[in-house]
């Protein structure tokens, strides 16, 4: 009897043992710390490459493979921006180089090609690699040679990679950088749009906007100075024709880069919340974020749902670097207003902090009995101080513009075509596509919350300037528009 | 009539014969002394001997010449061992090079071929001190290597596309007065692989101390001379069977010929 009873005590405890560690087990499944490396994969194919702002298609359900990449070294001339052209190092032939596509557990042959009329050997580092050099030590290859090696992605994220042949920042200055992505097993959640940006900062000889090929310049980025900071190897890649796009009500995921070589970037889109950002490119995810920080060599996914339509504007939130060295992008959501989501200007006021009351837009007549003749010098000499504080910031200090965002004030066709057109324009705010001297833009300029006498004095100064055509503008002109 | 047409054939092939000797002529280089890049953290620098090089790398013309005397260097007879699949890759047939200026650099030659064509002329490739020697003078002075604007003048040489089809002596004629050392097509030498580099630069530095060089590393003489990495970089990525589009070859001789 005794023996019997002390039996089942024994079995009762080897049950118990055995389903904590079922429970334990069954658990783990679920966690990120599952063994890639054991994963077997099940056929082959050949990735799918895409320049940007494009991705290959999601990888969906489908099981670990053996995938093939074909990679092509390409030195090459491009476009900075209008007029200033760059011998662009590249993977695949664009910057930053063609986005690749995996999953986990894939196992990837990657055939790294340099082509022969190339000058350098290059080789390639991919951060998705476990392995010396992230696979550099195997890669270097001459023009007019290939080299094969392959490595299994074991890591979810997404990866930057980039050459590493001497001297490693000329290459990576030059363009030679790219994302590779590795999709947990499933996929990443679907979304409606995916796209494919890459901050890149660039060193020429020449300061920003200097016409023609320009050298690369070592001692700026050895200093690290750049005189352009870009989104896809150009200024005005992501506008001009070449905005990202998206309807109301849809989701856009964005995988992001930073090639570097030295800049870390402050990634925002100007009136977008990011819904989610994988924090780093890693599994942690933060939600609700405005600025993500990424480093060089480093990437992250972030994803929003639009809600309003409009043009959002993508910049690097160290903001010099958006208006005056490039670092600007354009995504166009088109659909209906929201206006629950945001109404837009309801009411224009102004706001007398002693009468402590919001009051309307002075009446004509109010305006009348405040405006005194003023000669064309007094005019030029307030207009000044006026664009000093409300023009400047986009249409810059000389009325250059910025290209591909804001059209000059110097020099203008489009402005002394029209002084009619133009004093609308402050008055009424503009938006649009507007070609001003020969270039296309397509922003949005806000109504000016100006007097008429403040505009006359300020279309007057800036008529008077930079190689304008000295119109003279008045208050009662301004007026008669309103 | 006869005898006119054979002065103008004689004078046809003196001044052919001309054009090959001013093509092959070499200029003799002065015993000196370098660190070079790689030699940083002995210090030591390294002792050229006297030697002569030539002038101007060889064109395709000359090339072609030396193919019709040996024809077992042509594209199609030359053996796997001495020549990958690309070796004259840009000539029509076995003895015509189509339409590359002929005055060009021959390009895409193997070091097996380049090391062949130089013992059929007398003479053997230059060591890589050698032509590093040479190459680090200017118009006017011998070692040119800490002045930014020759720096500046090489790299620029890498942002130029297809400069292989220039014709030979374009360039600047430096010290020694010798062409083409930058500006044109890289160049063989003889021991072109005895720098190694791993191929990743970056941690070159961390093994055999004397022979190694990279983007990271702090041992080099001189950080900002990367125009001399790329070099070191590149040959580092070749085998004696190599042969690209952008890579040529001229001939020295340690005595005068």
């Amino acid at each position: 009897m005794r023996k019997r009873f002390k039996m089942p005590l024994k079995l009762k405890a080897v049950f118990c043992v055995a389903f904590t560690m079922l429970l334990f087990t069954s658990c783990k499944k679920g966690e990120e710390s599952t063994d890639y490396t054991a994963i077997v994969t099940d056929g082959e194919m050949e990735a799918e490459l895409t320049a940007p702002p494009m991705v290959p298609k999601p990888i969906g359900n489908r099981p670990a493979m053996k995938l093939k990449v074909n990679m092509e070294i390409k030195e090459q001339e491009g476009t900075m921006t209008d007029g200033v052209k760059y011998t662009y190092w590249t993977f695949g032939g664009s910057v930053p180089g063609s986005f690749i596509r995996t999953r986990v557990g894939d196992e990837v042959e990657f055939h790294l090609r340099n082509h022969p009329d190339n000058k350098l050997p290059h080789n390639i580092d991919l951060h998705a690699v476990t392995g010396p050099g992230g696979g550099a030590t195997s890669s270097l290859v001459a023009p007019g040679h290939e080299k094969v090696f392959s490595f299994k992605v074991i890591n979810p994220g997404l990866y930057v990679y980039h050459c590493a042949t001497a001297p490693v920042g000329m290459h990576i200055a030059n363009g030679m950088y790219g994302l590779i992505l590795v999709e947990p097993a499933g996929g990443l959640p679907p979304v409606d749009k995916e796209y494919y940006v890459m901050q890149g900062d660039f060193y020429t000889q020449g300061e920003y906007g200097a016409k023609g090929l320009q050298p690369f310049d070592m001692n700026k980025a050895v200093k690290e100075t750049p005189d352009y900071v870009v989104f896809n190897g150009r200024v005005g890649s992501l506008a001009n024709g070449g905005e990202l796009t998206a309807k109301v009500g849809e989701t856009v995921r964005l995988f992001v880069g930073n090639g570097g070589p030295n800049l870390v970037s402050s990634f925002h889109v100007i009136g977008e919340i990011f819904d989610n950002v994988h924090v780093e490119g890693g599994t942690l995810i933060n939600k609700n974020v405005q600025t993500t920080l990424i480093p060089a060599g480093g990437a992250s996914i972030v994803d929003f749902k639009v809600e309003t339509p409009g043009n959002f504007i993508i910049v690097d939130h160290s903001i010099f670097r958006a208006f005056n060295k490039g670092a600007l992008g354009i995504l166009k959501v088109e659909g209906p207003e929201n206006k629950k989501v945001y109404s837009g200007t309801i009411q224009e006021g102004i706001y007398l902090p002693e009468g402590g009351t919001i009051q309307k837009m002075p009446t004509t007549e109010a305006a009348k009995t405040v405006t005194p003749k003023r000669t064309v010098a007094e005019k030029i000499k307030i207009g000044k101080e006026i664009f000093g504080t409300t023009c400047f910031a986009c249409h810059q200090s000389e009325g250059q513009g910025i290209a591909s965002a804001f059209p000059p004030l110097a020099k203008s066709d489009y402005l002394n075509a029209d002084p009619k057109r133009a004093i609308k324009t402050i008055l009424h705010g503009l938006s649009g596509e507007v070609t001003v001297n020969g270039k296309k833009y397509n922003n949005i300029m806000p109504s000016q919350n100006l007097s008429d006498d403040e505009i006359a004095n300020v279309m007057t100064y800036i008529y008077n300037s930079w190689g304008n055509n000295k119109t003279d503008i008045t208050p009662e002109m301004v007026k008669a528009l309103r | 009539m006869m005898q006119k047409s054979i002065f103008i054939i004689i004078l046809f092939l003196a001044h052919m014969g001309m054009i090959r000797a001013q093509e092959s002529k070499m200029v003799p280089i002065k015993e000196g002394s370098f660190v070079p890049l790689y030699g940083a953290t002995v210090k030591k620098p390294v002792v050229v001997k006297p030697f002569f090089i030539d002038v101007y790398p060889v064109t395709n013309n000359e090339f072609l010449s030396f193919i019709k005397k040996n024809p077992t260097y042509s594209k199609s007879k030359i053996k796997g061992i001495f020549a990958d699949k690309s070796y004259l890759l840009y000539w029509k047939t076995d003895f015509d090079f189509g339409n590359s200026n002929p005055k060009a650099p021959v390009t895409n030659v193997s070091w097996f071929a380049a090391k062949k064509y130089c013992e059929c002329q007398g003479k053997r490739l230059p060591t890589m001190d050698e032509w590093e020697y040479v190459a680090m003078a200017d118009e006017k002075r011998i070692d040119a290597r800490t002045k930014a604007e020759f720096n500046k003048y090489i790299l620029s040489w890498y942002e130029k596309s297809k400069t292989f089809e220039n014709p030979i002596g374009k360039t600047f004629k430096n010290y020694w007065g010798v062409y083409d050392m930058h500006g044109l097509v890289w160049e063989w030498t003889a021991d072109f692989n005895s720098i190694f580099l791993s191929g990743e630069s970056r941690k070159d530095k961390s093994d055999d101390k004397n022979l190694f060089c990279g983007g990271a590393s702090v041992n080099a003489t001189d950080l900002m001379d990367y125009a001399a990495f790329m070099r070191y970089a590149f040959r580092g990525s070749l085998k004696a069977q190599y042969s690209t589009r952008n890579l040529g070859f001229r001939c020295a001789s340690t005595t005068k010929l």
